[in-house]
């Protein structure tokens, strides 16, 4: 016995996954999408996103300069914040709608609180909700995909406070290719789809957090419709539900760790977008149920923290 | 005592918002615009230098035990009468501030000064003490109502300042943009404050 035993501390089991891996795992996710809403919207889609992404990066290196920290621009995930808010906006918008976007998710959100995983909430997310309350006029003018751009209505709106899908709303089909108006990424379920699925297999996602936010959905959908598929399906293949659930419910530091706590989050997430869109005022709710459950999220953690292994209940006398 | 370190102590060292964080209340909701931070700054530096002068002045004669409700009766009075004279002499602004007028009541910073200063110090003292707390409250509200009306609304007490291309950030009008001001201003202040203080 020459070798020599090598003594060392945990973790003992280690592989070659880092952030710059899994972002770039995200990003390869995000091409479908991307490819598509240049596809579907021209030139005009491919600025926006080119806009949102560099000023996305340049914030991160500029805060983090700032705050005299390494800066960590090659780990791909301020390119990640700032493709989800390309694809998160409508592609009408002026140019100056991604780049106040980027700024704000990385600046504020990302960095003002300590940066990579530190952020309470998404990003990308919390841009998008603040471009909507702030230019609402802009960022619901949606227009039809093609060289010819003429504005239209998205799919929700046809269904807002409808029991089921009128005649008039774009058929199933377009919905879930994404040939309708909507933000640019949003549109095509099918292309998030293939993304969701490359991330479930390089593990970069776990399915549960996406299936059950989709699934519960459906479910409160197809009840609240008297059992009418059509209209759940509209619901399931419409608006920001697919890139929601796929792309920013499961953000790793605004999502429980616990398992536990992901089946609440996605449950909490599914039921918030369903109420708002069937009763509340704006027609897509979950931007809106996905920043509220990133803020449950430490209550959450909370209530869901496992037993340690050989822990004993307390006993109350 | 010393009359200029009391006075400008509620302007920077405890300023009520940016360092004690007191009254959030009128803070996060009528700094939409610099006239009704103002308004409301003022309404507040009244109060507070009516009921710090009769606290100071009944300090003696007030049982311990209900101290509290007896500060609380002679605030009240001093917001009433303010209330009154708003409704009288500027039914504008008192319409845009509305229900945070009588509200000032609960506004944690006279009710603070009353228990931790005046019930303390001499009259003469507790005046300056109220004097200095309202106008640094006046002025966090101001420079509040100014970034916020800046960017919300593209003005600057009510005057169009910016270029007709700007489109005003309505967020910043709204209660989620009166917390984003208030915790960058609140950092910035207190990072030039703390780079001040070591030097």
């Amino acid at each position: 016995m020459d070798q020599k035993l090598i003594v060392s501390s945990s973790p003992h089991i280690r592989d070659e996954s880092s952030v710059q891996k899994v972002m770039s795992d995200v990003v390869i996710a995000l091409l479908p999408a991307t490819i598509g809403a240049v596809y579907f919207f021209r030139t005009r889609a491919l600025i926006l996103i080119l806009i949102a992404v560099i000023t996305a990066v340049m914030a991160e290196a500029v805060m983090q300069k700032l705050r005299k920290q390494p800066v960590t621009i090659s780990d791909m995930s301020a390119v990640v914040t700032g493709l989800l808010i390309a694809l998160n906006i409508t592609a009408a918008s002026a140019w100056w709608i991604p780049m106040i976007g980027s700024a704000f998710a990385i600046v504020v959100v990302k960095q003002l609180f300590g940066g990579l995983g530190k952020n309470f909430m998404n990003p990308a997310l919390a841009a998008r909700i603040l471009l909507t309350l702030s230019w609402t006029g802009r960022m619901t003018e949606w227009i039809t995909p093609g060289a010819d751009a003429v504005s239209t209505a998205t799919p929700l709106s046809f269904v807002k406070g409808q029991m089921m899908v009128p005649g008039n709303a774009p058929s199933l089909f377009d919905s879930f290719v994404g040939n309708i108006g909507g933000c640019m990424g949003e549109t095509s379920a099918l292309l998030l789809l293939l993304g969701g699925l490359y991330l479930i297999y390089r593990n970069v996602i776990a399915i549960r957090i996406p299936l059950i936010y989709i699934g519960t959905v459906a479910a409160l959908t197809l009840i609240y419709s008297g059992f009418n598929f059509h209209y759940m399906a509209y619901h399931v293949v419409s608006g920001g539900l697919m890139i929601g659930a796929i792309f920013m419910a499961t953000d790793y530091a605004s999502s429980p760790v616990t398992s536990e706590g992901r089946i609440i989050f996605a449950f909490g997430c599914g039921l918030l977008t369903t109420v708002i869109r069937l009763f509340g005022g704006f027609n897509e709710g979950v931007g809106f149920s996905i920043l509220l459950m990133n803020v449950a999220t430490p209550l959450i953690e909370r209530y869901t923290v496992p037993a340690i292994y050989g822990e004993v209940k307390k006993q109350h006398a | 005592m010393n009359m200029g370190k009391v006075f400008g102590r509620g302007i920077v060292l405890d300023n009520p918002i940016f360092v004690q964080a007191l009254g959030m209340c009128p803070t996060l909701a009528v700094t939409n615009t610099a006239i009704n931070g103002l308004g409301m700054g003022v309404a507040t530096t009244a109060v507070l230098l009516g009921s710090n002068l009769v606290i100071s002045l009944i300090r003696n004669v007030i049982p311990p035990k209900i101290r509290i409700p007896s500060f609380i009766v002679v605030i009240a009075t001093f917001v009433t009468m303010v209330g009154m004279l708003m409704k009288a002499y500027t039914p504008e602004l008192d319409q845009a501030l509305g229900i945070f007028i009588p509200l000032i009541v609960v506004n944690c910073l006279i009710l603070g000064r009353a228990e931790s200063f005046a019930s303390k110090n001499g009259a003469g003292a507790s005046i300056v003490d109220g004097l200095g707390m309202g106008v640094g409250f006046t002025l966090a509200l101001v420079v509040l109502g100014v970034v916020r009306e800046l960017i919300g609304f593209g003005s600057v007490f009510g005057m169009a300042v910016m270029p007709e291309a700007f489109e005003p950030m309505s967020i910043m009008t709204m209660a989620p943009g009166a917390f984003l001001a208030l915790g960058i201003l609140m950092a910035i202040f207190n990072k030039m404050v703390y780079s001040k203080s070591k030097s």
